[in-house]
């Protein structure tokens, strides 16, 4: 099983933007526990979910050949909740890319259901600033396995709706 | 256009302030990276980046930061660095003050030639000073 803490990609701009969307609902545990009798969507897994967002952009711009991977957490600022039953927009833009590394920032806003006919409304919920690391390049010169472990074909699933390869591309080499 | 020493180094500290998260009193001259500042390997991308933004320069990999001269046989030997070592980061670091390292050039010590100074200079070496 894969942590996907996105629902579906809305937008999709090879090699510079990308909007997912996550729903955010009481079925999933860790609400339960975070925290009891008041569930509220951790911010650890918001920020997760803009990584998913921006790593899939990253690696969509080197053609998935590089192992993407999350290394720094340059800043995240929060400035209210998200509960069950909003949905979370992430909207991730590319800042830079080299062979090396990514840095992407990106802005949360979160959104209520209201009732018919009622106006739902978006708020912001987060600033985040990311830096990904391209882990075949690092500076330690570690090897690691040829094949696409960070993303693998769960990940196709969501690009299916967006890019016209459905990220094929992805899943090349894992099902060699 | 050229900028003025005082500039740069203003420049560099706040650069330094946003990548380390570190307070303004922390980022001297002669404070190190690692030791002083705290940086971790994926820092020094972040610095670089920052850099180039705050900067409108190219840092070209490898250059404020040299690699491949630890994993080199030719310029290291046991946990020193060689004669050609040395010479290969002279080289290669003209904005390191190596005058301290070069009589004990321990490689573990490497890590003390990246100061703020250090990339003071490399920024100057770039923009030119006026």
């Amino acid at each position: 099983m894969r942590w996907i803490w996105i629902d579906r990609f809305v937008k999709f701009e090879p090699g510079k933007t990308a909007q997912a969307v996550k729903n955010i609902s009481l079925s999933e545990e860790h609400l339960h526990d975070h925290f009891p009798g008041y569930p509220v969507m951790p911010a650890a897994l918001i920020i997760e979910g803009m990584a998913q967002t921006a790593g899939i952009l990253v690696c969509e711009a080197n053609d998935f050949k590089e192992k993407v991977i999350l290394a720094k957490i340059t800043k995240a600022v929060f400035d209210g909740l998200a509960v069950p039953g909003d949905t979370l927009l992430f909207t991730a833009n590319i800042e830079q890319i080299n062979e090396q590394f990514a840095v992407a920032s990106g802005e949360v806003s979160v959104s209520s259901p209201r009732s018919e006919g009622e106006k739902s409304q978006s708020r912001h919920l987060a600033t985040i600033e990311l830096i990904f690391s391209h882990l075949d390049q690092n500076m330690a010169g570690k090897k690691f396995p040829e094949r696409q472990f960070v993303l693998t074909d769960i990940f196709q699933i969501l690009l299916r709706d967006v890019l016209p390869t459905g990220g094929k591309r992805i899943g090349d080499k894992t099902n060699e | 256009m050229p900028m003025s020493r005082e500039e740069i180094f203003a420049r560099v500290k706040e650069t330094l302030i946003e990548a380390l998260g570190v307070d303004e009193d922390e980022v001297v001259g002669e404070a190190t990276l690692t030791g002083d500042l705290g940086a971790e390997s994926i820092d020094f991308l972040d610095v670089v980046f920052r850099l180039e933004k705050a900067f409108n320069i190219k840092v070209p990999r490898g250059e404020l930061f040299p690699e491949n001269i630890l994993t080199n046989p030719k310029f290291v030997n046991g946990k020193k660095l060689t004669a050609a070592g040395l010479a290969e980061l002279r080289k290669r670091m003209s904005h390191a003050d190596l005058t301290g390292f070069k009589d004990n050039p321990q490689v573990d010590r490497i890590a003390e030639l990246f100061t703020v100074d250090s990339i003071v200079r490399y920024v100057e070496s770039k923009v030119g000073v006026g």
